[in-house]
């Protein structure tokens, strides 16, 4: 009997020094679960989804506070790859939220500019340069095409510019099977 | 000298189709009217235009410099003046246009002044600018820039020239070989020279005797130090790591080039073309193209960098029912969606094909997991599994499975008998997975970015309220001196000064208490005049608002 009981007390302080030591040493910082749909969404930073950047969205979607379909640069594609991971079902993408679009950068018309630094100040990727009361310009590598530059301009002059085509971003398409040759074959 | 050869695996024995374009010596295509030179001539990054439209430019000028580690300087083919500036059709698979320099040519084919590039008394790096700026690249169809593959100068021991033209109907490499063959031994000795080359092998396929027998002469008389190796046809065995394999036994692993394992491997016709810029101190004009197929005078022209390929064509008389032309070899070269683009550096062959010469592929059947494709792939791959993953769009898997090992040769849609386009779909996984990886750099950039600019602000915010602080700590330090200098019921008087309106006096006792809630019962009735009457404020007051407004 009393064998038992100190065996047992025994196992107990054991496990629990080294649960405690395990909790200590191993601690993980931050929540992974974020870290893997932060992953996963587009870094665009452009606030469509109702939370000031995409870290915020991904620590709510980990919350379990907000849906995986806000996110519309993300499209389809980034709804089937939250699903995937979150284990749960697709939803379309939230129409209130806006819809999907094709890359797009920004473009400052330059003869247009006042040079207010209202863009500069809304870009969350700092892509644009200029100083005030001198001419602005968009860093295109650097600029996600999030729009939060567009509303703040107070003549206009920015403009979404689609990314197009060029043989340097050319893609080979999927081979296409030709119906009605396969049908003409014997 | 007979050595020891080595063997890879799979390859394809074909029918050359070489004869008909062999059997003519090299000829020179005429001058055209407009010459359109595209910036982009391979490598990764396009040429820096430096001419404007309207300027004259001579033979040999440079139109645009090298702009980037890898990239290459553009020259003036011919003598004319810059008519355009801009996008026009290139020959790409996807028809798209690309940044061009247009020459309306003179027809003078006036030289800008050269001369030979004096080797022996210049440095390693000056000889490597010199072909930076002399635009050569290789010319063996990848196009990357020759300066670049040359490196450091140092870790190569074997240099090998490729004369293998392993794919079928190409044989511009032949010509140059059985005409200019002291030519090319003499750039191959400028090129063993730059990388510090002991040993120099020239591999060609055992199809071209009268090359062979030529490069053997001209080796005879020039220096005996070099070894011509005649090597089995066998597809592709121009392949970089196949004729590295076939000649030293050197197996190249996944990631890795041959200059990691001491060697390095230069085409015949880059050779040429670093002898005429080393010592003619010529740029890389021209080039030779075999034209051949459903033409009834095929053959080998050397025709100027920016020449329209339909101009081209026309020499070699295509017949009527010509429908489809192919840039490249009927292995890995691609159709043209259209003919009037201009020729590049890398353009070795145009062959015009019909129906009865070289049908269109039959339509695909389902894969009936035969391992045939894997029996032929030269690259030990299993292409069968790739093709499911690609076609599947599982790029991960695809990639697992080493994708990127794939050199694109051809030889399993070959040997398909569903005759699925293999290669097709390889390409396009791959494309898609370079993009893939593209987006997630610049995603990964952006979100640096966004995340270095939270830090800033809340960094700019800190500082300046820790200057705020530190200029209301400053203004009650000095109030209370006031106070202390002046006796108790004055204190009072200056408060009331201060702020009119001000909320009831403080207690005699804590001057600097007394100052602090001076200053709050202003900053409150200053927000209250402000809400009240928005335009209402007294000039002093606005004065007292602007350092808040302002930040």
């Amino acid at each position: 009997m009393l064998t038992a009981i100190l065996v047992m007390t025994g196992l107990a302080v054991v496990l629990g020094a080294v649960l405690g030591y395990a909790s200590v040493h191993y601690r993980v910082e931050g929540d992974p679960l974020v870290e893997q749909i932060d992953a996963i969404l587009p870094q665009t930073q452009c606030g469509q989804c109702g939370f000031p950047g995409c870290r915020p969205y991904a620590e709510a979607i980990a919350r379990g506070e907000a849906e995986i379909n806000q996110c519309p640069p993300g499209g389809e594609d980034g709804i089937h790859k939250l699903a995937d991971l979150l284990g749960r079902d697709f939803v379309p993408l939230s129409e209130e939220h806006g819809e999907e679009k094709p890359t797009a950068v920004a473009v400052i018309d330059e003869q247009v500019c006042i040079g207010c630094t209202l863009c500069i100040q809304a870009c969350p990727v700092d892509a644009i340069v200029g100083a005030a009361k001198q001419m602005h310009t968009v860093v295109e590598p650097l600029c996600t095409g999030c729009e939060l530059c567009v509303a703040p301009c107070p003549v206009d002059c920015i403009a979404m510019v689609p990314v197009a085509e060029t043989v340097h971003n050319w893609k080979w398409k999927y081979p296409v099977v030709k119906l009605n040759e396969a049908r003409k074959e014997p | 000298m007979i050595s020891r050869l080595f063997s890879f695996h799979g390859g394809l024995k074909l029918d050359d189709h070489k004869d008909i374009s062999a059997a003519t010596p090299i000829r020179p295509a005429p001058l055209s009217k407009r010459l359109i030179v595209p910036l982009h001539q391979g490598g990764r990054q396009p040429a820096r235009v430096i001419v404007s439209v309207g300027q004259q430019v001579a033979k040999g000028e440079i139109i645009a410099v090298a702009d980037g580690l890898f990239s290459s300087a553009v020259h003036a083919p011919s003598s004319g003046s810059v008519s355009d500036i801009g996008p026009y059709p290139v020959a790409h698979p996807s028809g798209l246009s690309a940044d061009c320099v247009v020459i309306e040519t003179d027809g003078e084919e006036r030289w800008i002044e050269h001369q030979p590039f004096d080797l022996e008394h210049a440095s390693r790096e000056q000889a490597l600018a010199w072909l930076r700026d002399c635009g050569v690249v290789g010319l063996g169809g990848a196009a990357f820039p020759s300066h670049v593959k040359l490196g450091r100068g140092s870790g190569v021991d074997t240099l090998i020239l490729n004369g293998a033209e392993c794919e079928p109907w190409i044989t511009c490499d032949d010509r140059l070989m059985r005409e200019r063959a002291v030519d090319i031994l003499s750039g191959a000795r400028i090129l063993a020279q730059l990388l510090g080359a002991r040993e120099l092998i020239v591999g060609i396929e055992d199809n071209k005797p009268e090359a062979i027998a030529a490069m053997r002469a001209a080796a005879a008389e020039i220096d005996a130090g070099l070894r011509v190796q005649p090597v089995p046809a066998l597809y592709p065995m121009g392949g970089e790591k196949q004729l590295i394999r076939t000649l030293t036994g050197k197996e190249i692993p996944f990631g890795k080039i041959g200059f990691d394992f001491g060697v390095q491997c230069f085409n015949v016709g880059t050779a040429y073309a670093v002898h005429r810029a080393i010592r003619h101190g010529e740029p890389l004009l021209s080039r030779i193209v075999t034209l051949t197929g459903n033409v009834s005078n095929a053959g080998n022209w050397e025709a100027l960098i920016g020449t329209p390929l339909d101009e081209l064509l026309a020499l070699a008389q295509p017949k009527v029912d010509t429908d489809r032309h192919l840039l490249g070899g009927p292995m890995m070269g691609f159709a043209l969606p259209q003919l009037d683009v201009p020729l590049v550096k890398a353009g070795n062959c145009i062959i015009a094909a019909s129906p009865r010469l070289l049908p269109a592929p039959p339509a695909e059947l389902p894969c009936i997991r035969c391992t045939a494709c894997a029996s032929a792939c030269p690259a030990e791959l299993q292409p069968f599994e790739l093709y499911w993953f690609s076609r599947a769009r599982n790029f991960d898997k695809a990639r697992d499975y080493q994708l990127f090992d794939c050199i694109e040769c051809g030889c399993c849609a070959y040997v398909c008998p569903s005759h699925i386009p293999l290669v097709d779909y390889f390409r396009f996984a791959k494309s898609e997975i370079r993009a893939r990886d593209q987006e997630q750099a610049a995603a990964d950039q952006a979100r640096d970015r966004f995340e270095f600019r939270n830090f800033r602000q809340e960094r700019e915010k800190e500082e300046k309220a820790a200057k705020l602080a530190a200029k209301a700590a400053e203004t009650r330090a000095k109030l209370a001196a006031d106070n202390a200098a002046k006796p108790n019921e004055t204190a009072n008087e200056t408060v009331a000064d201060a702020s009119p309106n001000a909320a009831p006096a403080a207690s005699p006792g804590a001057p600097a208490d007394d100052a602090r809630q001076a200053l709050i019962a202003a900053a409150l009735e200053r927000a209250r005049q402000r809400q009240t009457s928005a335009t209402a404020s007294s000039p002093a007051t606005a004065a007292d608002e602007q350092p808040p407004a302002a930040s």
